[in-house]
């Protein structure tokens, strides 16, 4: 009873002394400021990518630019295919060769680029999964091509878009946690800080930990918001 | 109307039209009928250039609508085609379905099509499903409203592919009938079709497509009593 007794005090010392001694929850916050700066922009920058490439990849066949299309091929290649901690060093160490770089500004860039293949991906086969009727009809009525995709396709595409867009916004922002590497003071890199400083390595670590999930979770419950908005019309 | 001259067709290596040179009159309805497969289909697909045909020209109210300089968006606005599956556009409620073509294209202003789509809706009796979306209608309702959309457009000829061969058999009697009406009012009608007793009653002239050549063309009287050639022949006999 004792022993329990201890054991708690203990964990309720290396807790205290990981968040609450000299202002280290200071540190945790600088951290999430990055992580959330890093996420937020490259989740627009990704976006941008992703729907340029999408729109590229789909209407290639339309127009005379196959050549755009395969470029957009050889991107979505390249990046699915090596580990992103590798892309970041790469981009690192080569495009932002200058020692005064804004590592927020690099991270975001190198996630952007990086979750863009993934998002062009998923839209390319949000549009794809819709019937081919749906293009004809438009078409049919006098419609051109993109009028049918902006006022048929696309509204109904984006409801097969969505969920699996948000599931690649979730895996950005608990991937921006290799940020360290390129000397981003994300807050893993933060948590990792204050255990250097405590000597005790576990309190800050779950503490990270569930910053991320929190940051998840709302992200999570903001989708649920959108998808529920945008399933109105088949509730009929 | 629609002339096509050596009207050819193929996907990859397989020809569906073999050289298809038919005119189509104002006013006519032409039922086109032939075995699955015999390119039926693929020719109406072609009249609104849904389908690009690989050779031949296709000429639509004195333009070559195959020419590449001609506008098919401006073209196909005078050309309903009403589709085997319907097609109407789920994420939009049955009046917006009607309207989106006609203000969008600037044809009608949004008031304009409004009171168009209500008059449309009352001639089918369909006017109190104007808000309800397309998932919450029956197939010979889709398929009514699918004609009426085209007809927004105010189009000169409607084109129909195999427009009952998806829905449930009570319900075909109720499309057929306003494709009757239609084609009582003069409306220009080519309609690819299973029903013979719908091409019987309503065509004025009927087409045998069978492996992308039209074998054999005559009235509907004496398409079905005296055929000639012995590919109709077989047909017919297969499924009357």
């Amino acid at each position: 009873m004792k022993q329990i007794g201890l054991w708690i005090e203990n964990v309720y010392q290396s807790y205290y002394d990981a968040l609450i001694s000299n202002n280290r929850y200071l540190a945790y916050l600088d951290g999430l400021k990055v992580t959330l700066l890093i996420s937020f922009f490259a989740i627009i920058l990704g976006t941008v990518i992703g729907v340029v490439v999408a729109i590229i990849k789909v209407t290639a066949i339309n127009y005379k630019i196959k050549w755009l299309s395969s470029i957009c091929n050889v991107y979505i290649n390249v990046i699915r295919g090596t580990p992103l901690m590798v892309q970041l060093l790469i981009i690192y160490n080569v495009i932002f060769t200058s020692r005064n770089t804004n590592e927020i500004f690099v991270g975001a860039v190198c996630f952007g680029i990086n979750s863009g293949a993934y998002v062009s991906e998923i839209i390319r086969a949000g549009i794809e999964s819709i019937d081919r009727g749906q293009m004809e009809a438009g078409r049919s009525l006098g419609l051109n091509y993109m009028q049918t995709m902006r006022l048929i396709i696309v509204p109904q595409a984006i409801k097969n878009i969505l969920p699996a867009l948000g599931n690649e916004f979730i895996t950005l922002i608990k991937e921006t946690s290799v940020a360290g590497v390129i000397a981003a003071n994300d807050l893993l890199q933060q948590a990792q800080y204050v255990g250097s400083r405590t000597w005790v390595v576990l309190p800050p670590l779950m503490i990270a930990a569930v910053c991320y999930l929190i940051m998840v979770m709302g992200l999570t419950k903001l989708l649920a918001v959108f998808e529920r908005r945008l399933a109105r019309g088949d509730r009929h | 109307m629609i002339v096509t001259k050596n009207l050819k067709k193929s996907f990859g290596d397989h020809m569906v039209l073999n050289g298809i040179n038919e005119t189509i009159e104002k006013g006519e309805k032409v039922v086109v009928i032939g075995p699955s497969g015999s390119g039926k289909s693929t020719f109406l697909r072609c009249l609104n250039l849904l389908e690009m045909p690989t050779d031949g020209e296709i000429w639509f109210e004195g333009s070559n609508i195959t020419d590449k300089k001609a506008d098919i968006n401006l073209i196909r606005r005078k050309m309903g085609m009403v589709f085997q599956q319907f097609n109407l556009f789920p994420h939009l409620s049955v009046k917006e379905n009607i309207t989106l073509a006609p203000v969008k294209l600037g044809v009608l202003t949004k008031e304009e099509a409004d009171v168009r789509a209500m008059e449309l809706l009352k001639r089918i009796g369909l006017t109190e499903k104007a808000d309800a979306y397309p998932n919450q209608l029956s197939g010979g309702q889709k398929q009514r409203i699918a004609i009426i959309r085209a007809l927004a457009m105010n189009p000169d000829v409607m084109l129909f592919d195999e427009p009952t061969s998806a829905l449930d058999p009570e319900m075909v009697g109720e499309v057929l009938d306003l494709m009757a009406q239609l084609a009582d009012e003069g409306m220009t009608m080519v309609v690819v079709t299973h029903e013979m007793r719908f091409a019987k009653k309503v065509a004025t002239r009927i087409l045998f497509i069978d492996e992308g050549e039209i074998v054999e063309q005559n009235t509907p009287d004496k398409f079905f009593d005296q055929p000639e050639h012995p590919r109709l022949k077989e047909f017919l006999s297969k499924i009357l």
